[in-house]
């Protein structure tokens, strides 16, 4: 178990190292630098800041100064706001994500699960079509506009809902929501085709021919292995909670970290840029190890402390 | 010996895209007390769905019952509340199915499996059924059960799963057990160690079997009686030497002469030329008539009646009627004793 | 007995023929024919395509009828709800919504077609090479593959635009870095398990080439799963564009898009919620109908997928 650990540790760190080069020659590449014209300072106080900055050393001392200050996970300061680190405005905006993130993907997990196997058990009746349709829809509706629409029914037209901002549970409801939807309605369409394939499987019929009822045979044979895909499906999940809240988290005004990196990218702020590139990129990756053990207590087939657990 | 099992006139068709595919047609027979009913027949001749339509297990839509009944112990399978079924699955029927790789659950562990049909049929706590199951292991051949009831399907060898089958089929000593080719996915020597442990504990708890199977050196090593069966019906009924020493039906000497023989100078096995039947639309007469070699003018627009040769013995072939010409068994399909007692 | 009536002629051998005996067994329709057939029965999907076309037939026929272009402000006019002369309203700086929405149509169709056409061309080349050839070819534009699929997609996008000069082009560009993964996966998929199909096999000892079988006998016949995905693939691009342009980073002023409409419109949406209507209503649209086209497509090639 150490031993696995440690190996997809290593991983870990390799992916970053490979992800904050790349960032690194990206930025690089970028036209204009962050002091360029476009602000009213003179090519002095340019020239002056960039020497600040250390954007005058020869190109390979600006990489490794910058690769051991990312493994340290010291971005230096914002170029835009003035006197603030990298990462007090990420130990500052993260917290909001986090909350509204984990809300979504509950959302997401509980109703696309339950649809799911709403549409599998009741296969071409009624329940499977309106359970798809909703589903359809969801996959549909892109996301900011599901949070146009929940804005204007629950909080122009009921009024039952805050409209905007992060101040009480009721105000994180409907950016959960519009962030949920669409994977809600992935995760509802990949369960419905599992569930569908598993209650096909011979070892739903030994279930049945041992004179289980149907609900037995459903939720305690058939939902643990159907849910199987699903469980692979939270890597993704989580990229597109991430990048959904890049825009949920603009509309509803919320000062998260989305919102933070599309402030960052239309201002330019290089060194807030790479500084939410690598904190997204490790996020990912400890999330997808994460996945990986709940797979493995999941499913007893695969071994997580042998190489030879078999697929 | 009493009978325990009567399927009369069954009947089941499948809904596909457009068709309806008649898998089961007018199929009667009885099982006794104790005995070994063989289902013999080739791929999709309906042998499955006749095992599963018993205990009622079979996918309502795309399949339905179309007529017949199914009597055991008098009342009519059929006529019964999916609640009631649940009653008799496992309890008084119980099913082996062909592959066991795919037929345990892989996420949960053989004791659970097991212990989940005592703990419902016979009331037993999670920690008797589990004390049960350590004996069944026992009892079907699996070394150290204390450990290996508490281990998972991928654990277990092909063998041993299809033991473990056998256990949770057996577990609440039921008086019929259906094993739908029980042994085709192992290999030889394990497939006589199953078929083994199969007749020993049908001799211990006298439980009647329906073993379907495709092989018949395994018809002639455990059954009792076989039933043949082609395109949806029954082509031929009798006892085991009835069937492998007066075979009556074309059909039965197609099969017995794609059966390898010891005595013979074994040229080649021979196999029965064309394919079966489409169950969409079958032949209105003998459903063999496409592939006979001694299809008459009557066989295709008249469907033959079963007609006795003995007690035991029938056969529903048109070659059987007074009027039609004598034919003798091909060579090829005549066995020797040594053949199939091994 | 019922069978009493029968004469003696009634047993005599019958002749059949060996080819009679095979009808029986019934015809097979080919392939395509069965697909389309199944298809045709699914009317959501035919709902789809002609919600498709005629969005197609607006966006270029949308701009002319209305009488008004796409950029002209006229700020007297600002915020207007629809009316006789504006059939969608105005929007804040007083340009007509009914001319814009179709110019936002035509960028925002040409950008998803776009953007899953080239998709498409680098994927199945892509895909068919590793499958066709295999081995070490196979294993090093997987892993390339494998590696840039890791990446969240959205978040490749966006660092790309900050680097990339911002016009329509670069946007298509950005949008497909990684985007051709999923097909090529895909092809490679097929071509791997046609490979070791017999016809290919058969033609190969017949000594065509390499080129030769790809181009005949692979690509023709994963075209199937290739179409699904293609059809897939566009309302994905759709989405990513305008969520693109709702941020800012997409489509630029003066070009305007589904995306842009509706992110100039969310701020009013209290006031003026018919500015905001149209564009999500039309993108909304039109993903369902590409998803409806590409479930209906996959649903007839696949008959075992219920
Ligand atoms: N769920 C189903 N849907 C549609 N058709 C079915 C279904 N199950 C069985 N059939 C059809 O019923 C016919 C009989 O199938 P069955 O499984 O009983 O054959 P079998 O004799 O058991 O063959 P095998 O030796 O291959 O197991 C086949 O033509 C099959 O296509
Ligand atoms: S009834 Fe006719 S076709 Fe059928 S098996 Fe007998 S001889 Fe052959
Ligand atoms: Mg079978």
């Amino acid at each position: 178990m150490i031993k696995y650990l440690l190996k997809r540790i290593g991983y870990i760190i390799l992916s970053l190292f490979l992800i904050i080069t790349v960032t690194f020659i990206l930025m690089k590449a970028a036209p204009g630098g962050p002091f360029a014209s476009e602000r009213a300072s003179t090519p002095a106080i340019e020239a002056q800041m960039n020497e600040a900055y250390g954007f005058n050393d020869p190109i390979h001392e600006q990489y490794f100064s910058y690769l051991i200050n990312a493994f340290t996970f010291d971005f230096g300061p914002s170029f835009k706001y003035v006197g603030q680190e990298v990462t007090e405005i990420i130990g500052r905006s993260f917290p909001y994500s986090l909350i509204l993130g984990l809300e979504a993907i509950f959302i997401a997990i509980s109703i696309g699960v339950l649809l799911g196997v709403i549409a599998a058990v009741k296969h071409n009746k009624f329940g499977d079509y309106l359970a798809m349709v909703i589903a359809v829809l969801g996959i549909s509706v892109p996301s900011f506009i599901m949070a146009a629409i929940l804005q204007y029914i629950f909080a122009i037209y009921l009024q039952v809902l805050p409209i905007a901002r992060f101040e009480s549970f009721a105000h994180t409801i409907l950016p959960a929501a519009a962030l949920a939807t669409t994977p809600l309605a992935f995760i509802a369409r990949l369960m419905r085709s599992s569930m569908l394939d598993v209650l096909n499987r011979d070892y739903i019929k030994t279930a049945k021919s041992k004179g289980l009822s149907e609900r037995v045979v459903t939720y305690k044979h058939a939902l643990r292995n159907a849910i199987l895909p699903v469980v692979s499906y939270l890597g993704p999940l989580v990229v597109s909670i991430l990048t959904g809240s890049f825009i949920i988290e603009k509309i509803f005004g919320i000062p998260g970290l989305g919102s933070e990196f599309v402030v960052s990218v239309t201002n330019r702020d290089y060194t807030v840029i790479m500084g939410t590139t690598v904190f997204f990129s490790v996020l990912l990756l400890v999330s997808i190890l994460i996945v990986d053990l709940i797979y493995g207590l999941i499913d007893p087939r695969i071994n997580v402390t042998s190489k030879e657990g078999n697929k | 010996m009493s009978e325990i099992l009567e399927v009369k006139d069954l009947s089941v068709s499948f809904d596909t895209y457009g068709s309806e595919v008649k898998a089961v047609r007018n199929v009667s027979f009885q099982l006794m007390k104790g005995e070994t009913l063989a289902i013999v027949g080739e791929s999709g001749s309906g042998k499955s769905v006749t095992a599963q339509s018993i205990i009622r297990l079979v996918p309502t839509p795309p399949g339905k019952f179309i007529g017949g009944e199914i009597r055991f112990n008098g009342e009519d399978l059929l006529q019964k509340s999916e609640k009631q079924m649940e009653s008799i699955r496992g309890k008084e029927i119980s099913m082996i199915f062909q592959d066991p790789m795919t037929s345990l659950n892989p996420t949960m562990t053989i004791g659970k499996q097991i212990a989940e049909g005592l703990m419902k049929h016979q009331n037993m706590s999670k920690k008797e059924a589990h004390l049960r199951g350590i004996q069944l292991l026992k009892l079907v051949g699996i070394p150290t059960p204390e450990v290996r009831i508490k281990q998972y399907p991928h654990q277990y060898s092909g063998g041993m799963r299809q033991r473990a089958m056998i256990a949770i089929a057996l577990s609440c000593n039921p008086k019929i057990l259906i094993a739908d080719e029980p042994t085709t996915a192992l290999d030889v020597t394990i497939q006589a160690q199953i078929l083994e442990l199969m007749r020993q504990i049908q001799e211990e708890m006298g439980t009647a079997i329906i073993l379907i199977t495709h092989d018949l050196g395994v018809v002639a090593n455990t059954a009792t009686r076989v039933a043949v069966m082609y395109g949806g019906k029954i082509v031929e009924t009798g006892m085991v030497d009835e069937i492998f020493f007066e075979p009556k039906h074309p059909y039965t000497w197609g099969l017995l002469g794609s059966m390898p023989k010891l005595d013979k100078e074994q040229e080649e096995l021979q196999v029965i030329p064309g394919s079966p039947p489409d169950l969409a639309d079958p032949p209105t007469g003998c459903p063999f008539v496409t592939r006979c070699p001694y299809a008459m003018n009557v066989c295709g627009e008249h469907m033959p009646s079963d007609t006795s040769v003995s007690s035991t013995h029938e056969a529903a072939c048109w070659l059987l009627d007074e009027r039609a010409p004598k034919v003798d068994i091909p060579e090829s399909a005549i066995v020797g004793g040594n053949d199939i007692y091994v | 007995m019922e069978h009493r009536q029968l004469k003696e002629i009634d047993f005599e051998p019958l002749h059949l023929k060996q080819s009679e005996a095979e009808k029986i067994v019934g015809e097979s329709t080919s392939y395509w024919k069965d697909a389309w057939r199944r298809f045709r029965k699914n009317k959501l999907a035919l709902f789809g395509i002609i919600i498709i076309l005629l969005l197609a037939v607006l966006a270029i026929m949308g701009g002319p009828i209305s009488g008004h272009n796409y950029y002209e402000n006229q700020l007297l006019e600002a915020n207007q709800p629809p009316s006789g002369t504006h059939w969608f309203g105005t929007d804040n700086l007083g340009r007509d919504v009914f001319a814009r929405t179709w110019y936002g149509a035509q960028i925002s169709l040409f950008i998803g077609l776009m953007a899953a056409l080239i998709d498409l061309i680098i994927g199945v080349i892509w895909g068919a090479v590793a499958g066709f050839f295999g081995g070490k070819v196979d294993e090093i534009l997987m892993r390339i593959a494998d590696v840039l699929y890791g990446v969240p997609y959205l978040l490749v996008v966006i660092l790309l635009l900050v680097v990339l000069p911002q016009n329509l082009w670069t946007l298509i560009i950005a949008m497909t870095i990684t985007g051709w993964i999923n097909m090529a996966r895909i092809v490679r998929g097929q071509v791997m398990q046609l490979r070791s199909e017999e016809f290919i096999m058969a033609s190969r000892s017949l000594g065509a080439s390499n080129t030769r079988i790809l181009r005949k006998h692979l690509i023709p016949n994963s075209l199937g799963p290739i179409l699904v995905t293609l059809t897939l693939t566009i309302p994905s691009a759709i989405f990513t564009e305008s969520f693109l342009s709702f941020l800012g980073i997409g489509v630029q002023a003066p070009l305007a898009s589904w995306g842009t409409m509706s992110s100039d419109a969310l701020p009013a949406l209290q006031y003026y919620p018919n500015q905001l209507f149209f564009p999500a209503v039309f993108i909304c649209l039109t993903m369902l109908a590409f998803n409806v086209i590409g479930d209906g497509m996959r649903d007839a090639l696949d008959p075992n997928e219920r």
